[in-house]
């Protein structure tokens, strides 16, 4: 029996018991259309976090207080284990480093703020005027910080948008007064609305002089530095040059742990890839369920046509003539489901983009490529079962059936 | 040189515990081109024979010899494909493909051995004409009558020109009139060269026969007509 025969055989079977087919074919279908869909919707979401924080430019080092790894035997390990405070000065120090365009200390921590009669439980950040530059702030009203000196407490803050919102209303806020803690200060500008941000909802943020902060929450040490690199080739050499200088000002002893964006980005990328690789694995399941349902379809199928397959094989089909034709069925309607369900899955992909304008919601080729693949692969492997069966049947046994 | 030759076959089925001999030590040798009737009352073993001889089913003990070639050791293969080019099968339902036209019905023996597609529709044509059908290739078979049915089935069964036709009861689900012509045009066919043999129940036929083996508890009690004794 030729290749093109048993197609073609296999066809008019499928074709002739409508119902069987469409079952199956949905089966597989909802299978792939839920692979399809679901990465497209996990890849979307680790594209848009990425392009985020690519926005912001890939030359920024984050220095923290504290060392995460391990490093080898000195004086200050022997001396004290405690790491010493990340400072306003230190701060400065990196800012002055030839490598480093710009720096700014980061502060953080809640507190309430209370404007025009109302009061609110939020975020500050105390920092300086470049983080507007680092972490590409725009303002949308009135200006940043001021340039100051950056030990001395300022009374300027700029805050939020969703802060401003909730504060006052429909005005700007602009030259109001607003009070953190037990501190009052004056609403210099709002920051345009951006969402999520590298620290955090920036929305959400009243953002402070680091000074004031630190006087605010009563502490000497930062809790980030940001630095911008002058060149985003010069990132490593940027970050060894921190070091030394770090270790110097610290005794020795390198005690902070320096992150650069470029680390940053692929820690993300690696989580929210295997997210997606999650996704798909969960939307694999319901492909196994699909062949499961191809085997029982299958099997049906023989039972329905064991008259046929004592036919064929007294008209002298082998038994590997018998196998081919069952498995040749399943996996034609395992691959039209397949396509089937490719379409459905961007159809799917489709309206997320439509509904969710911002997230990128297109299926990664591996995700469809193995889709496919799998539907085929679960369409023959279950499908072995049934056409083994019918191959096996007894023809004389076989015929007497109706 | 017989065309089959059966000697000493013993076929026993389990049904259940109880084992239950269908053939015992049965002998028998057909030429080729004869018309041989198998007949015999229900269970006497007949179908079995009928089978045996088809290659549908193995015997346990003894000997089978088709064209001179010992057939009781062929895999299961090897012996599909000495049905496929030797063996015209015609069965009492027909067996008819539902989801395919009388054409392609005919058409399968021909798929299965793999013929070109412009050799297997004139070899297809050919054989809906032998049986008088031209006009239905392209029905399906819920669509012709019991009569036409079997005569599409026996083209089926002529259209790899095999050197015998097997046929169990092939009048059986027509009435009296069609189960007439499908008996002579079986014979036309045995006529023109093609072994004839038919189980059945039809005592016209039977007589019709130039052989007729009766079967009785799976013992081959009578074999009027063979050549042997004829000569």
């Amino acid at each position: 029996m030729t290749a093109a025969d048993t197609l073609r055989f296999a066809a008019r079977a499928a074709l002739g018991y409508r119902r069987r087919a469409v079952l199956l074919v949905l089966a597989v279908a909802i299978g792939v259309a839920a692979v399809v869909a679901l990465t497209a919707l996990g890849d979307g979401v680790r594209r848009y976090v990425m392009h985020q924080f690519e926005s912001i430019g890939s030359n920024l080092v984050f220095v923290m207080p504290g060392r995460t790894e391990t490093g080898g035997l000195s004086l200050g390990s022997v001396v004290t284990n405690t790491p010493r405070d990340l400072t306003l000065d230190d701060a400065a120090a990196i800012a002055r480093a030839p490598l480093v365009l710009r720096a700014a200390p980061v502060v953080v921590g809640m507190s309430e703020a209370a404007a025009n009669g109302r009061l609110r439980e939020t975020h500050i950040v105390g920092t300086t005027s470049s983080i507007a530059d680092i972490l590409h702030f725009q303002v949308a009203q009135g200006r940043f910080l001021p340039a100051d000196d950056w030990k001395r407490p300022g009374t300027a803050a700029v805050i939020g948008e969703t802060v401003r919102k909730e504060l006052f209303d429909a005005e700007s806020g602009i030259g109001q007064m607003i009070r953190i803690g037990d501190r009052r200060l004056r609403v210099v500008g709002v920051i345009k609305a951006t969402g999520q941000g590298l620290i955090g909802n920036i929305d959400e943020m009243v953002v402070v002089p680091a000074a004031t902060a630190m006087a605010l929450f009563n502490t000497n040490s930062l809790f980030r530095i940001a630095v911008e690199a002058r060149e985003r080739g010069a990132v490593a050499a940027t970050k060894t040059q921190i070091e030394t200088l770090m270790r110097a000002r610290h005794g020795g002893e390198l005690d902070v742990t320096l992150i650069t964006q470029d680390a940053l980005l692929a820690t993300f990328d690696s989580v929210l890839g295997a997210l997606t690789l999650a996704v798909a694995g969960i939307a694999a399941i319901s492909l196994a369920v699909a062949g499961i349902l191809v085997m029982n379809v299958m099997l049906v199928a023989v039972a329905q046509r064991t008259a046929e397959v004592g036919l064929l094989k007294a008209l002298g089909a082998s038994g590997s003539d018998v196998v081919r034709v069952f498995l040749a069925e399943a996996a034609l309607l395992s691959t039209v489901g397949a396509v089937f369900g490719y379409g459905l899955g961007q159809l799917a992909a489709w309206g997320i983009r439509v509904a969710l304008p911002t997230l990128p919601a297109w299926p990664p080729l591996w995700a469809v490529a193995a889709a496919l693949a799998l539907a085929l692969a679960s369409g023959l492997a279950f499908g072995t079962l049934p056409a083994r069966h019918a191959a096996a049947l007894d023809p004389v046994v076989a015929l007497a059936r109706h | 040189m017989p065309q089959l030759e059966l000697s000493r076959i013993t076929r026993t089925f389990a049904l259940g515990k109880a084992k239950v001999r269908a053939l015992t030590n049965v002998n028998v040798s057909i030429a080729a081109g004869e018309y041989v009737a198998i007949m015999g009352p229900s269970g006497s073993g007949k179908s079995t024979l009928l089978n045996l001889l088809g290659l549908l089913d193995r015997p346990d003990t003894g000997r089978y010899r088709l064209e001179g070639r010992d057939v009781t050791t062929l895999s299961s293969d090897e012996l599909a494909a000495v049905r496929r080019e030797r063996i015209g099968f015609v069965f009492q339902s027909f067996h008819l493909v539902p989801r395919l036209t009388a054409a392609e019905n005919i058409a399968l023996p021909l798929v299965l051995e793999g013929v070109a597609q412009a050799e297997r529709e004139r070899r297809v044509a050919e054989a809906l004409a032998r049986v008088g059908l031209t006009d239905r290739a392209g029905h399906k078979p819920d669509e012709l009558s019991g009569g036409q049915r079997q005569r599409i089935a026996i083209a089926r069964a002529i259209v790899m020109r095999p050197a015998m036709l097997l046929a169990d009861e092939p009048t059986g689900n027509l009435d009296r009139h069609t189960g007439a012509d499908v008996t002579e045009l079986l014979e036309s066919l045995n006529d023109a060269g093609t072994t004839l043999i038919v189980v059945t129940h039809d005592p016209l036929m039977g007589r019709r026969a130039r052989r007729r083996l009766i079967m009785v508890d799976g013992v081959l009690s009578d074999d009027g007509g063979a050549p042997s004794r004829l000569s």
